[in-house]
């Protein structure tokens, strides 16, 4: 989190941002805050439906009708992006932000050729050559480990695989050299092996060039190996939010406790496995108070009012919780939690 | 805990009661009103359809009786009086037949035909979508297989063939007309009846062994009715137009029965001379009546579509 | 490739002989051919003459073979008026109806794209809402009285263009076109303007819905995410999603444009194959009708296979696909 003092190339703070459906208004991110240090790699993990999609649009400027950006502060290398001009943002999307979407197979522009869709993004940031271009797109897909880059350039995105295609997501985020890259869950629709390459590479990665790497999850065990800072997402709020191993190893919040109890490496054989109770709540029906009152074991009255973030003495960690957990509670204590 | 709340049951209030009657019809009605040029579109029709009605009884003139007739009334202009004193409102044709008139006749006839074309492609393509549909299969594949056969071919071309080798007359325009509508009906039935095929009520039905006509037509037909009504709308006002289009070429309706077409074919000779009138006016009922049709088409579609949530 | 060419091939012989012998049986059955095939204004010995020679007095399968034969040998029949080959008379205007139709074709689409586009890129606009009415007008106003509204008012009262008639014409291609002069193009402009009304308004409805499908698409986002400028976004990525099915309609409504140039070339004296078959129908000509509905149809199965054949080169994921098969 404090990185030898150096400025964040990302800090967000207090960012809200609400879709205005006809239902209401959906607080899909609601007050949260985070940086990201040069090099460093922050995990952005929660449910679906937690905000954290959202959050990476937001952070891109590509939260589009009807939502949008209603409050807070995004700073990129110290610039405040929230009201950039769409210009401004040209310049910066592609370039010096880079995301990789969810889903491979859709990513890609089914009629136009691979080595159009990376020749382009290079183009729209630099005046190169077109065969300039085309060789660092070459080298990026060398990069990624893809093999026979010249004819692979020469294809259509429907005769990769899956895998593949998500490499070639990837480079295409690399090839301008960004200093934050946001990767909105790009693991998840791929094999286990190669997951675990690219986020060998990811990491490789981070490290080599000092890109600042937002890894947005719904997966731990991803985070476990790859983060060094965690965010955990709840209902547009982020409810804990510290150092991964610190977390991972000494949850504060009861809702952080329940996710990592629920992965299933951590649980012991013919126990069943161990669930939070009750499902992510609407938000357009959220709760008065705390978000996670309902399914939290722990809850009291004193849950009724919005727990404001704050940080319990010498746990170095940020928390939304009115009872946080004993920071000496270690994680085999989980099985002493009922189910109910 | 307070007991407040039960002097105040809506049950003893009248108004709720009203309100709680809401038929799918009266929703429908309403989705439908929101459109106010769609509302507009509906009362020309019905003014159109109610002119073509009692066109007899509400012409000023009877424009093809041969005694009242005369060419002293040649091309006069709109608003001019004619021989009998009677004043041409939107003029005279080339044989002295007030325009007014005969712009109600050829309503009529231009509506009859297109209505009635297409009620009966409408019957003869509901039986066969729904057999298609219901019967699935081999039966299925060959209707249609034939069905898109003929729809890939454009409706002027088929009319054409059709008119060129049986000739003039309503009664082979009609038969034109009809055989260009039918496979666009019981391809759109055959598609939403597809669709009600597979759903519970139908299997209950069976269940019931109800017999195969009754199933079909008390039970399927009655919910594929919505997509038939936007299609019907459309297609009708198609047919209109192409009714009006042979006509005008002189394959269609004879000149005894001349429709809205024949009579815009009639007054094109005269605009070089400037009456322009003669072919214009007719033009315009025309327009009028297939923009409106269409209008209330389009706004049918929208409401009556599933998949627009409103 | 070359398999998917035949099989479309076949079908489409399927279809031609198909409507030959609708076309056949219907003159066959329904008229009376001795009327259809001998000019009224033959004696009696010719007469006789004409039904042996053409085999009228035959019965009805053989007439049909015949006929076939015939037709495969390019021969059906002799013009009355004209005395001349129907299927040449056919040929000789085909150029013209062509050059009609195709120009009606690009009208639609040179301006019916990009209204389109426009009209899907901002739904809620009022740009966007006159251009869907006006759509509804394009197709529901009957073409033929459009056209004669325009002859009357900018032939006949503003006197701009040529009320009607073909302007001089050139030979290209071993062809005989009149867009090349300035003077030709006055008259080619209001015949094909009338023509491309319905398909313009057909463009418009299907460009527009195609721009508000593709324009949420993933791959749109992620072009955005890439730094990739508007423009491009829309002329690149959008335009050729959009594009695909927006020409396989167009091609197949190629043939209806030239099924429809019937119309117009009425009103326009337009000197083309549909002008032919009206004056050939007012006239008794029968060959020559004969012979033009055997044409369009016959034409119509080959822009339907050229379409398809050309739909699968430009969409990469059918002609995979194709290739696999």
């Amino acid at each position: 989190m404090n990185a030898a003092g150096s400025r964040p190339t990302l800090q967000v703070s207090h960012l809200q941002t609400s879709f205005m459906t006809k239902a209401g208004e959906v607080k899909a991110v609601d007050d949260i805050s985070f940086s990201v240090h040069p090099g460093r790699v922050l995990g952005l993990v929660g449910e679906s439906g937690s905000g954290k999609t959202v959050t990476g649009f937001s952070i891109m400027g590509l939260v589009d009708h009807p939502g949008r950006i209603v409050g807070g502060e995004i700073r990129f290398r110290g610039e405040d992006v929230v009201d950039a001009t769409e210009q401004r943002w040209q310049q910066l999307r592609g370039n010096q932000i880079a995301m990789v979407f969810q889903d491979p197979m859709m990513t890609l522009n089914p009629v136009l050729r691979i080595d159009t869709q990376m020749i382009e993004a290079i183009r729209a940031h630099e005046s190169v050559s077109r065969k300039e271009a085309r060789q660092r797109a070459r080298d990026a897909l060398g990069q990624v480990g893809i093999p026979s880059p010249d004819e692979r350039l020469k294809a259509y995105p429907h005769q990769f695989s899956g895998g593949m295609r998500q490499r070639v997501s990837i480079a295409i985020a690399l090839l301008n050299k960004p200093d934050l890259i946001i990767a909105d869950e790009p693991t998840t629709a791929l094999d286990v092996t190669i997951q675990a390459q690219i986020l060998y590479e990811a990491q490789k990665l981070c490290q080599e060039t000092g890109t600042a790497l937002i890894w947005i999850t719904h997966d731990l065990s991803v985070i476990a190996g790859l983060a060094d800072d965690v965010a955990v997402m709840y209902a547009g709020r982020i409810v804990e939010y510290g150092e991964v191993d610190d977390v991972l190893d000494r949850p504060l919040h009861p809702y952080t406790y329940g996710l990592i109890g629920s992965v299933p490496s951590r649980n012991r054989r013919g126990v069943p496995l161990h669930q939070i109770p009750g499902m992510t709540p609407s938000l357009l029906n959220l709760p008065p108070g705390c978000a996670f009152k309902t399914r939290c074991p722990h809850a009291t009255d004193l849950c009724i009012t919005a727990p404001e973030v704050s940080e319990p003495r010498g746990s170095g960690r940020l928390i939304r919780c009115h009872l946080p957990m004993s920071p000496t509670g270690s994680i085999t204590e989980l099985s002493g939690i009922s189910a109910s | 805990m307070t007991n407040a709340g039960i002097t105040d049951t809506p049950l003893t209030n009248p108004e709720s009661v009203g309100e709680s009657i809401q038929t799918p019809f009266r929703r429908f009605l309403e989705d439908f009103c929101e459109n106010k040029i769609a509302v507009v579109s509906f009362v020309v029709v019905v003014t159109v359809v109610m002119i073509a009605l009692f066109a007899p009884f509400i012409a000023p003139t009877d424009p093809y009786d041969l005694a009242t007739v005369t060419v002293a009334d040649k091309a006069l202009s709109p608003g001019m009086t004619m021989l009998s004193g009677q004043v041409a409102y939107l003029g005279t044709d080339g044989s002295g037949r007030d325009l007014l008139s005969s712009i109600f006749y050829g309503l009529r006839i231009s509506l009859t035909v297109g209505i009635g074309s297409g009620v009966i492609a409408l019957a003869i393509g509901v039986v066969v979508g729904l057999s298609a549909a219901y019967f699935g299969g081999r039966t299925d594949a060959l209707i249609m297989r034939l069905v898109d056969m003929q729809l890939s071919f454009p409706a002027i071309l088929i009319a054409l063939v059709l008119l060129v080798t049986l000739g003039k007359g309503v009664d082979k325009t009609l038969i034109a007309l009809i055989v260009v509508q039918w496979a666009y009906y019981a391809r759109t039935v055959r598609g939403s009846a597809l669709v009600e095929r597979n759903k519970e009520y139908i299997e209950s039905a069976q269940c019931l062994a109800l017999s195969k006509p009754r199933i079909l037509f008390r039970h399927l037909f009655p919910n594929v009715v919505a997509p038939i009504i936007v299609v019907g709308t459309m297609q009708t006002a198609h047919a209109i137009a192409l009714e009006a289009t042979l006509s005008f070429l002189g394959l269609g309706m004879e000149q005894t029965e001349p429709s809205l077409g024949s009579l815009i074919a009639n007054g094109f000779d005269y605009i070089h001379s400037g009456h322009y009138w003669i072919t214009m006016y007719p033009g315009v009922a025309l327009l009028v009546t297939i923009v409106s049709i269409n209008l209330v088409g389009d706004q049918l579609r929208d409401v009556l579509n599933p998949r627009l949530q409103r | 490739m070359t398999v998917f060419i035949i099989r479309r091939l076949m079908q489409a012989g399927v279809v031609v002989v198909l409507m030959s012998f609708i076309v056949f049986s219907g003159v066959f059955l329904v008229g009376d051919p001795v009327d259809i095939l001998i000019s009224d204004e033959a004696d009696e010995e010719d007469r006789e003459r004409a039904i042996a020679g053409l085999g009228l007095d035959k019965p009805f399968h053989i007439q049909y073979l015949l006929f076939l034969r015939n037709a495969v040998q390019g021969n059906l029949g002799d013009s009355f008026i004209f005395e001349e080959p129907a299927l040449l008379l056919i040929l000789e205007r085909m150029p013209a109806t062509f050059e009609l139709a195709l120009f009606a074709l690009l009208l639609a689409v040179v301006i019916g794209i990009p209204l389109g586009m426009l009209a899907g890129l901002r739904p809620n606009s009022v740009t966007s809402k006159s251009i869907m009415t006006g759509s509804i007008l394009g197709f529901s106003l009957p073409t033929f009285w459009v056209g004669i509204m325009m002859m009357m008012l900018f032939a006949v009262i503003l006197g701009w263009l040529p009320s009607t008639g073909r302007g001089p014409t050139t030979t290209f291609l071993g062809l005989e076109v009149s867009f090349t002069s300035w003077e030709g193009i006055r008259y080619l402009l209001m015949p094909a303007i009338n023509l491309s009304l319905f398909k313009l308004a057909l463009v418009i409805r299907l460009t527009r819905a195609g721009t508000r499908e593709v324009i949420h698409q993933d791959y749109i986002k992620f072009a955005r995410a890439k730094g990739i400028s508007g423009s491009r976004i829309v002329l690149v990525h959008l335009l050729k999603n959009i594009l695909i099915p927006v020409v396989t309609v167009l091609g197949l409504e190629f043939g209806g444009l030239v099924a429809f140039s019937v119309v117009t070339e009425t009103v326009f004296a337009w000197p083309g194959m549909g002008k032919l078959l009206i004056d050939s129908i007012g006239m008794l000509d029968r060959p020559v009708i004969v012979a033009y509905l055997m044409m369009i149809v016959f034409l119509f199965v080959v822009i339907n296979l050229v379409v398809d054949i050309l739909y699968s080169i430009l969409d990469p994921r059918v002609r995979l696909q194709e290739m696999k098969a």
